[in-house]
C-alpha cells in the first residue's frame, strides 16, 4: 500500500531562528502589529510503500531521525495517510 | 605520507586545499571522489569547503551519507586524522564525528571576510605549533557557521579541551562584538574527545600562499603535517 507522509521540521524553541526573527520584524513594519514570534521550518511530503500505516509511520520516523531532521537543532512531527 | 582531499558534488575549496598541500607544503595529495569507498592509502583526510549537494536540506546532511563517508568514519574511529573546513566541518558534525551543529548565522547573511581566531587548546595535532597568545588572521566565508552545542555537551567539551579556536579581535580579546556569526562562546573550531577529528569554519587554505598576502593559515597545516609524520613514525616502530 502507498502512504503519504507530511512532515514538519522546526528549529528547536530555545534556539534563535534568524529567518523567523527577520520576518517577525517585517510583519510589524507592514502593519501586522498583532503578529509576533514567527518561526520558520520546513514542510516535507513524501510517498512511502508499506504494509500498514504503523509500518509506514515507523519508517517515516526512522527517516526523520536519520536525515530529515537534526535533533541537535530541530524537532519534527508528522502525519501519515493512505494515498 | 599522503593527504586525501574529498571532492563532493558542490565542493569548491577542494583545489585550494590540494594546491596548498601540494605546492606550498610539498606534500603528496590524492583526490578522493565522494562515490569512492577507498581512501587510497591516505594518512590524513581533509573535507574541504563548498556547498556539497547544494546545501539542500541542511548543510552537510546529504554529503554525510556519501559512500566515502563510511570509510572516513571507520578511519576516524581507528584514530586517523580527519580535518573538516567550513562545509567539511558541517559534514563532520552531521556525521556525528564532531559534537554540535552549525546553524544559520544569527544575522541571516552570508559572511565573507578576514577575522581573527585564537587557539583555545594548542596541545592538539592541529594546533600544536600555535601560540595561545598569538591570534591568527584567517578568512571565513559561510552562511551556516553559528556553532551550537547543548550545554551538557559544551561542558564535556570544555572538560576534554575540545574547543580548538575562538573568534577574537586582533589582540586576542574574545568578545561578542567580534563574533561574526553568533557562535556559542565564540567557538570557531572543535575536535572530538580523542583529538583526531577536527572541524573549523575559517579557511586556513585561503591564508597559506604568499601571493595572497595572508599566510597565518599555514601554521595549521604545518602542525597537522608534523602530527601525521610523528604518527607514521610511531606506528611503524
Amino acid at each position: 500500500m502507498k502512504f503519504i507522509a507530511e512532515i514538519n521540521v522546526m528549529p528547536l524553541k530555545n534556539l534563535l531562528d534568524p529567518q523567523g526573527k527577520a520576518v517577525t520584524k517585517s510583519m510589524t513594519n507592514i502593519g501586522f502589529h498583532e503578529i509576533s514570534n514567527v518561526r520558520i521550518g520546513k514542510h516535507i511530503t513524501l510517498e512511502i510503500e508499506a504494509e500498514s500505516k504503523e509500518q509506514a509511520m515507523e519508517k517515516v520516523n526512522e527517516a526523520c531521525n536519520k536525515i530529515l531532521a537534526n535533533p541537535i537543532m530541530e524537532g519534527y512531527e508528522y502525519t501519515v495517510r493512505q494515498a | 605520507m599522503r593527504f586525501g582531499v574529498v571532492i563532493f558534488p558542490g565542493s569548491n575549496c577542494d583545489h585550494d586545499v590540494i594546491y596548498v598541500l601540494n605546492e606550498v607544503m610539498e606534500q603528496d595529495v590524492v583526490e578522493l571522489w565522494h562515490k569512492d569507498a577507498d581512501l587510497k592509502k591516505s594518512d590524513a583526510v581533509i573535507l574541504p569547503g563548498g556547498f556539497s549537494y547544494g546545501d539542500y536540506l541542511r548543510a552537510g546532511a546529504i554529503a554525510r551519507y556519501s559512500p566515502i563517508m563510511e570509510k572516513i568514519i571507520e578511519f576516524a574511529k581507528r584514530g586517523g586524522f580527519v580535518l573538516g573546513i567550513c562545509n567539511g566541518f558541517q559534514i563532520l558534525c552531521e556525521a556525528g564525528l564532531l559534537p554540535g551543529a552549525l546553524l544559520h548565522n544569527n544575522h541571516q547573511k552570508f559572511v565573507c571576510k578576514n577575522i581573527y581566531i585564537v587557539p583555545d587548546n594548542n596541545a592538539t595535532p592541529l594546533t600544536s605549533m600555535l601560540d595561545k597568545n598569538k591570534p591568527l588572521k584567517i578568512p571565513i566565508a559561510h552562511k551556516e557557521g553559528r556553532y551550537y552545542a547543548p550545554n551538557d555537551d559544551l561542558m564535556t567539551m570544555r572538560q576534554n579541551h575540545q574547543i580548538l579556536f575562538r573568534y577574537c579581535d586582533k589582540n586576542g580579546e574574545i568578545s561578542e562584538a567580534v563574533n561574526p556569526n553568533g557562535s556559542v562562546e565564540n567557538i570557531a573550531g572543535v575536535c572530538n574527545a580523542a583529538k583526531n577529528v577536527f572541524g573549523m569554519m575559517p579557511h586556513p587554505e585561503r591564508a597559506a600562499d604568499d601571493e595572497l598576502g595572508i599566510t597565518d593559515g599555514r601554521i595549521i597545516f604545518e602542525s597537522l603535517i608534523r602530527a601525521v609524520k610523528d604518527k607514521r613514525i610511531s606506528t611503524s616502530n
